[in-house]
């Protein structure tokens, strides 16, 4: 059966919203595996961490699978440090950064997507180091996904059908810039913007969301239409990215779409009462810039 | 060793800008082929096969390296036009292929054992773990480290690094982790990673409405000037948006990056190579900024003052910036 992943909670979120998401996910979501772990900011993981064993617990009680994921840009010696222990865990680690795949030489992990490895000779040299899984970046069209599944191999690939989508990691805090503050002094002012910080253009079309060193897409890619299409090519999981909505619900009209048991389109417009009047976007699929909105399918 | 004060990294888009480079004092000259391959394919620039072959012999003759840059990552089945790169850069003599993507680097260190490989900083690596993982994996000699460290992190990583260190100098630079931003496909659908440009001028459109000019990347406004200000380029990293209402660089400046006043610090630091920013700038451009760094390198190599030199009249925006180096930057 094609699998549901819940992605890492990419913003930060209060200690108590945070352990409240989990609790629910692990009874309530039909999702199989579900991603813990700080991607975007070392400066959160003391926020998060201590709760982290007694949450892996609670979902793996829920019959999930737990895969930790790590930081996406590692500079200082202390979060190199945290990438040795982390991938000496025990865990199924998701690398995000070139210092996990050294960590991780030889052992089971996944290729996370803020990694460019997607073509057929970094597919294959990835699965010599140990990937099992990889999930492409989210500039992925439908044809080098096909390209992609072809060059596989026993990899299972997985991808991002829900959420929004990361575009771009910095070593600078655009949430601390915007409140006139430096990464080293930040305050945490990220967690005042539980879905994103929204940027618009001066014409007034909101563009961006900026998630403290990330910047992300403001629309949510949604790609409930084009799942069956991707599963019948042979994508064995699909992704769904946490957003400040209710992640239970998506991943009902996720497992639903995938069981047949709600129409594509009724799914979709589901999905988009559920996030308001936030856009839909799918264009790097359909080959298009990743903020199109494409209505045919696959 | 005793090598040079720094070596000068220098950039040639065109063969005419190569030869202009070697005369203006560049040690090493880096270039790429005519095709996505390489991160600067813009229009009329770059190097067809018999134009890099008598690059690469006619530095040779003056005592410069050629390094090229096959530094972007091909997508799902491409990756043949990019092996072939590799195969004629070490057949024509390159000094040094410049490589992004893990597949390359596992091909070329396979392929061409002698070849010497340096890792682009588009491939990212930011940290001693992951440098390990490039020299282990594919013996990579020199890595151009991104712009996320200050000079003091630079000094501490390259302790570690068991490599050479390469670091940028001057120029055009984006405000995110190179290799890692797709914020120009997300626009205009093409790719600085894979289709190696960032907001193509065939994306960018300008409009004029009471007086204000209003520029567009893939039709979304990236900022708006009066007819008193000067317009800078639609970079997504460097546009002018709203947050909360009001209207800020969220991101970056339009500015450029000069590293000129740092150099005996970048020395400290344990930094063997300078590299300049610029293949898609003018020959003068590129001439102009050597000049200026020869002659800084020279005293600093002579033990005499460094003269002062202005390079605000062709850094972007006309406004220095040291970046990521300077504490406080993040």
């Amino acid at each position: 059966m094609t699998g549901l992943t819940l992605g890492p909670l990419l913003f930060h979120w209060p200690r108590a919203k945070r352990r409240d998401f989990y609790a629910r996910i692990a009874n309530e979501a039909p999702v199989d595996c579900v991603h813990l772990g700080e991607v975007v900011c070392s400066k959160r993981e003391p926020f998060s961490a201590p709760d982290l064993p007694e949450i892996a617990e609670r979902l793996r009680a829920g019959g999930k699978q737990v895969v930790l994921s790590t930081l996406a840009l590692v500079t200082s010696r202390r979060e190199v440090q945290a990438i040795r222990e982390s991938c000496d865990a025990g865990l199924l680690i998701e690398a995000n950064d070139v210092s996990s795949l050294r960590a991780l030489a030889g052992r089971p992990h996944v290729i996370g997507p803020l990694l460019n490895i997607f073509n057929e000779d970094s597919l294959a040299y990835a699965a010599r180091n140990g990937a099992i899984r990889i999930v492409p970046p989210v500039e992925v069209t439908a044809a080098g996904l096909r390209t992609l599944l072809a060059h596989a191999g026993g990899m299972e690939v997985e991808v991002q059908v829900f959420g929004r989508q990361t575009l771009s990691v910095s070593a600078r805090c655009y949430h601390a810039r915007s409140h006139g503050l430096h990464k080293d002094n930040c305050r945490h002012v990220c967690e005042g913007e539980p879905d994103g910080l929204p940027v618009a253009t001066l014409d007034g079309r909101s563009i961006l969301a900026v998630n403290g060193t990330q910047t992300m897409s403001h629309g949510y890619v949604v790609l409930l239409r084009e799942m069956a299409a991707l599963a019948a090519w042979g994508v064995h999981r699909f992704r769904l990215s946490p957003q400040d909505v209710d992640m239970v619900a998506v991943a009902r009209l996720a497992r639903a779409t995938l069981d047949r048991t709600i129409d594509a389109e009724a799914a979709t417009a589901a999905v988009q009462s559920l996030i308001g009047d936030v856009p839909l976007i799918n264009g790097y699929l359909h080959g298009r810039e990743g903020l199109a909105w494409v209505s045919r399918s696959l | 060793m005793n090598g040079p004060y720094l070596e000068l990294v220098c950039p040639a888009g065109t063969p005419a800008a190569l030869r202009a480079a070697i005369a203006a004092g560049a040690d090493t000259i880096y270039c790429g082929f005519r095709d996505a391959t390489n991160a600067r394919n813009y229009p009329g620039l770059n190097f067809d096969r018999d134009e890099m072959a008598s690059g690469i012999a006619h530095a040779h003759a003056h005592g410069c390296k050629v390094l090229v840059a096959i530094n972007t990552f091909p997508r799902p089945g491409e990756a043949a036009v990019w092996r072939a790169a590799v195969d004629d850069a070490a057949s024509f003599g390159a000094d040094a292929a410049i490589l992004a993507d893990i597949g390359m680097m596992d091909y070329a260190s396979r392929r061409h054992p002698t070849l010497r490989l340096h890792l682009s900083v588009q491939a990212g690596a930011s940290n001693p773990l992951a440098l390990d993982f490039y020299r282990e994996n594919f013996g990579i000699r020199r890595a151009v480290l991104p712009r996320v460290l200050e000079v003091r992190e630079i000094a501490d990583l390259v302790a570690r690094m068991q490599m050479e260190a390469e670091v940028f100098a001057f120029g055009s630079l984006g405000t995110m982790a190179e290799g890692r931003c797709v914020l120009s496909s997300y626009l205009t659908g093409r790719s600085p990673t894979s289709d190696g440009v960032c907001a193509p001028a065939e994306h960018v459109s300008y409009e004029e409405t009471d007086g204000r000019m209003s520029v567009r990347l893939g039709g979304v406004t990236m900022n708006c000037f009066s007819r008193h200000e000067p317009a800078s380029y639609p970079t997504p990293c460097k546009a002018r948006l709203r947050v909360r209402g009001i209207a800020s660089y969220i991101f970056d400046e339009p500015v450029g990056l000069n590293a000129i006043g740092i150099l005996p610090q970048l020395k400290s630091a344990g930094v063997t190579a300078l590299k300049i920013e610029g293949r898609q700038r003018s020959r003068a451009y590129v001439v102009q900024v050597i000049r200026a760094f020869r002659t800084a390198l020279d005293a600093l190599a002579a033990g005499a003052p460094v003269p002062p030199v202005d390079l605000s009249g062709v850094v972007e925006g006309h406004r220095e910036t040291l970046g990521a180096y300077r504490k406080g930057w993040r």
